[in-house]
């Protein structure tokens, strides 16, 4: 039916530019100047009967699923749905739906299979709607800009004000998206707050989400703590930054300074590679190869380090990090003025120290920019953690040892169970609220010291 | 160099060639010296680890690109096949009975313990050929069919026949009855065609990426339909008409701040707005595609401006010279000029999305499906979410598909990147 609608639009538009364009074609073969080319009168006919369509068709499709299942909720008959919680509603409704659909397992109860008949009865009468308003909207929308049609008719106008809006509304898209993330996590966390108390959260030290979602289940109490996840984000970030600072810087220095311009073009597009390549990629080297060889390693000197070592995870995020750590160096100590170097040079100093005592410190606001976005992006970074560290939380700083991150108990918390009733899917909201706020502040900071740095200089 | 006395003029010149200059001199080239050899050390250091990363991938994936095949003579006995229904005959008794007749020699357990060689998948395989030619029944069918995992595994030499029988998956009954196999010349290892043709599976024989690849297709064409329109429409915007004020800035301040956003919150985002509040289907490439839409338009953004920037003003100022409206400018004459540029800066931001894991796995794309989608509104597994999906598994088969299907999406990458380098080098003007 859906598709029925937008074939009805599809012409709807087709005709209305083709009939416009052609009535001001008339109008001019009779000797009348018109103030737009034929096409702008098409054009503005075409878009006055296809956005609102458009806009119309989209929002039924959102809503109507919604508006329907409730109206059908509502019509039960009362007293069956006593008692239930908001899961097991969830789940009478996500039962009368595969009835809806033809899957019936073992015989429902009548109500179930009524409600089911109304479901598919409603759906059908809504798609119905559909089709009948967009029909008689395309057609009256095309009647009326058919009726504009004339001489004097500024249609260029018309259609430009409708594209200007269209491009407005397009750029507003990136601002409606930051809303949507704050809103959602703002509003899940508060329910999640009035769970579990603030400052439980923000200053616990116990993170055991292993609550029982049924009343009849054997679990732990449940602990929201967050510091030991924080702690472990803030491990594993502190050794991909050990480990990929210096190989990045120390690139980049070499080859600012002392790369020919042959090695500086097959060294540079090597490091690209290395930055283009999923992230996953890099959690499944991490299991493959780099926590194997650490243990034997670890086994061959005599103790024992966990298998999910924060160790492996950090040195394969630092192997993602180094290219980015790597190009804004290159690009902070390109930045710093020629004359600066020149001048060192001209005084008798060497390459190096140049490099070391003019250039590096020069450049150092823009290189600490950089390894800035680098944390940001180590802290919010996931699927290396979710495939190589931990999922216990624990308060250590012991790099050998095994640590959760933000980010893994955020995909661990969500994968499989969406109800959101119980603390242990709406902590997940609260760690992205965390990861959030810590990276965007990280974030305003590094782009602050990047671009005073850059005024210094232009 | 500060206790360099300047010269006087009255003789007393500095001494260029006394020893303690010389050691001086020595020690600032050594400090140069190590400087290089650090820069280099790194520089290797990270090449290194990219070529590690791929010899490994290489030298695990590379058995996934085979699999071990056996030959069979399945004797189709019409009174085994129920004429009414031939597709609910029992095939598996079928498959046992042609097992029995390879080993003539084997009693009723050790034939249980030989059982395992054929894949759960090779009694359908014989099934669907019956089903779809109903004449070869009464015959003696052909086939070759995919061996089970840890026969697989024998045959690529991923099991030591050295190792004790009690830590081996496959006990020494099994391997002879193997290897007896092998000296009829009924093993082969063809190409894995399964790994392409199939959706996911149990069994890693008969696993296969096409639902993944399917589904990362549907994710893509979403969303490019939704990112490049709007992102165009924004940067054209910005870029053109934005005056020079407090929501322009705010804009602007918005995008680069997305750009930013740890790629999870996004799959928070989906999760709460899509799923929960629209209740779109889930797991489905369409909320896939939204979501990532939304994250790479940053970057389409910044692309399609840089590229609609190095369009130079004259082109601009000679079509409003002639008449243009400012809006016939920027569609008629600078934008066709820049789509060179905004092509490039859009495939690279679809690279970015189809390797892109984390938000797919709130949003529900790590189900196990064993079927492709045929639209992009059911349930669906991606390329990335697959690989997260058999990395987790842990039956031996599965590590080498999963090194196998990341040298398939890392191939993908490399031909995305190559068309984007390609783009670049054909069309781009420089002005």
């Amino acid at each position: 039916m859906t598709s029925l609608a937008f074939l009805i639009l599809f012409a709807a538009v087709i005709v209305g530019y083709l009939l416009n364009r052609q009535a001001a074609a008339q109008i001019r073969a009779g000797g009348i100047r018109l103030h737009s080319l034929d096409g702008f009168h098409g054009l503005y006919s075409a878009l006055l009967i296809g956005l609102p369509g458009l806009i119309v068709i989209l929002a039924w499709l959102m809503f109507q699923g919604p508006i329907v299942d409730r109206s059908v909720m509502a019509s039960l008959p009362p007293g069956v749905l006593d008692g239930l919680d908001a899961g097991a509603v969830a789940l009478t409704l996500t039962e009368i739906k595969s009835i809806a659909r033809g899957q019936v397992f073992g015989t429902p109860a009548e109500w179930k299979v009524a409600a089911a008949e109304l479901l598919k009865a409603r759906n059908a009468s809504a798609s119905m709607a559909l089709v009948v308003v967009v029909a008689l909207m395309s057609v009256a929308l095309l009647v009326f800009a058919r009726s504009r049609v004339s001489a004097e008719f500024r249609a260029r106008h018309g259609a430009e004000r409708i594209i200007f809006g269209l491009m407005i509304f397009c750029s507003t898209v990136a601002i409606f998206t930051t809303i949507g993330i704050v809103l959602s996590l703002v509003f899940e966390s508060i329910k999640f707050f009035r769970m579990v108390p603030i400052t439980e959260f923000l200053f616990g030290t116990r993170w055991e989400p292993q609550i029982a979602i049924r009343a009849d289940q054997v679990a732990g109490q449940g602990a929201f703590g967050m510091i030991p996840v924080l702690l472990g984000s803030v491990v594993i970030m502190m050794i991909a930054l050990v480990v990929a600072v210096p190989i990045g810087l120390f690139s980049a220095i070499y080859l600012n300074e002392f790369a020919s311009p042959r090695t500086r073009n097959i060294v540079k597009p090597v490091l690209e590679v290395l930055a283009g390549v999923p992230t996953i990629v890099y959690g499944f080297f991490a299991i493959l190869v780099i926590a194997p060889f650490l243990r034997s390693t670890a086994a061959s000197a005599g103790f024992e380090i966990s298998p999910n070592t924060a160790l492996a995870a950090g040195i394969c995020m630092a192997i993602m990090l180094i290219p980015f750590i790597s190009s804004f160096t290159d690009d902070a100590l390109s930045a710093v003025p020629r004359s600066l170097s020149d001048g060192s040079l001209a005084l008798g100093a060497t390459r190096g120290e140049t490099m070391l005592k003019v250039l590096f410190p020069a450049a150092i606001p823009g290189i600490v920019g950089g390894i800035l976005l680098a944390v940001s992006r180590a802290i919010g970074e996931t699927m290396i953690v979710v495939m190589a560290a931990g999922i216990i939380a624990k308060l250590t700083i012991n790099p050998l040892d095994t640590v959760t991150t933000v980010t893994v108990q955020i995909v661990t918390l969500l994968i499989g169970d969406t109800e959101f009733n119980n603390p242990k899917t709406l902590a997940a909201f609260a760690l992205g609220m965390l990861l959030f706020v810590v990276t965007l502040c990280i974030n305003i900071l590094a782009i602050r010291i990047v671009r005073k740095y850059r005024e210094l200089y232009d | 160099m500060t206790d360099i006395s300047p010269d006087t003029g009255t003789g007393n010149r500095f001494d260029w060639t006394a020893p303690a200059y010389r050691e001086r001199v020595r020690k600032r080239r050594r400090g140069e010296t190590w400087l290089r050899i650090a820069g280099l050390v790194s520089i290797s250091l990270a090449i290194g680890f990219l070529l590690l990363m791929l010899v490994s991938l290489a030298t695990t994936g590379y058995k996934a690109f085979t699999q071990t095949h056996v030959t069979l003579a399945v004797k189709l006995d019409p009174e085994q096949i129920r004429s009414d229904n031939i597709a609910g005959s029992n095939w598996r008794q079928i498959m046992q009975a042609t097992l029995a007749e390879m080993f003539p020699d084997l009693d009723t357990a050790g034939l249980r313990e030989v059982r395992g060689i054929l894949s759960d998948g090779a009694q359908f395989m014989v099934r669907d050929r019956v089903v779809a030619d109903p004449s070869l029944i009464g015959t003696t069918l052909n086939i070759t069919v995919p061996v089970s995992d840890p026969f697989d595994q024998l045959n690529k030499g991923g099991i030591d026949r050295n190792t004790p029988e009690a830590n081996r998956r496959l006990n020494d009954a099994q391997i002879a009855a193997f290897d007896k196999l092998v000296e009829q010349g009924l093993i082969s290892t063809p190409f894995n065609w399964a790994l392409f043709r199939n959706a996911d599976s149990r069994f890693p024989e008969l696993a296969g990426l096409k639902g993944a690849f399917i589904g990362s297709i549907y994710l893509l064409l979403v969303c490019f339909a939704i990112a490049l329109p709007v992102g165009i429409g924004a940067a054209i915007y910005l870029e053109e008409f934005a005056p020079k004020n407090r929501f322009s800035d705010l804009i602007e301040i918005n995008i680069n701040n997305l750009a930013a956003v740890p790629s999870v919150v996004f799959g928070l985002l989906a999760l709460a707005v899509f799923l929960n509040y629209f209740g779109l289907m889930r797991g489905s490439p369409l909320v896939g595609g939204l979501t990532l839409a939304l994250m790479s338009l940053p970057t389409i953004i910044i692309a399609t401006r840089a590229s609609l920037k190095a369009v130079p003003p004259s082109i601009r100022e000679a079509a409003l010279g002639i008449g243009a409206s400012r809006q016939q400018v920027v569609f008629h004459h600078v934008l066709p000029l820049a789509m060179p540029g905004i092509m490039t800066g859009t495939i690279i931001a679809m690279a970015q999305a189809i390797g892109e894991t984390a938000p797919l796995l709130l949003i529900g794309m790590n189900a196990f499906i064993t079927a492709a989608p045929s639209t992009p509104f059911e349930s669906a597994t991606t390329l990335p979410t697959q690989i997260f999906i058999w990395a987790d598994s842990p039956e031996r088969g599965f590590v080498s598909r999963t090194s196998a299907a990341i040298l398939v999406l890392l191939a993908i990458l490399v031909m995305l990147n190559g068309a984007a380098i390609w783009l670049r080098r054909r069309f781009e003007r420089r002005w």
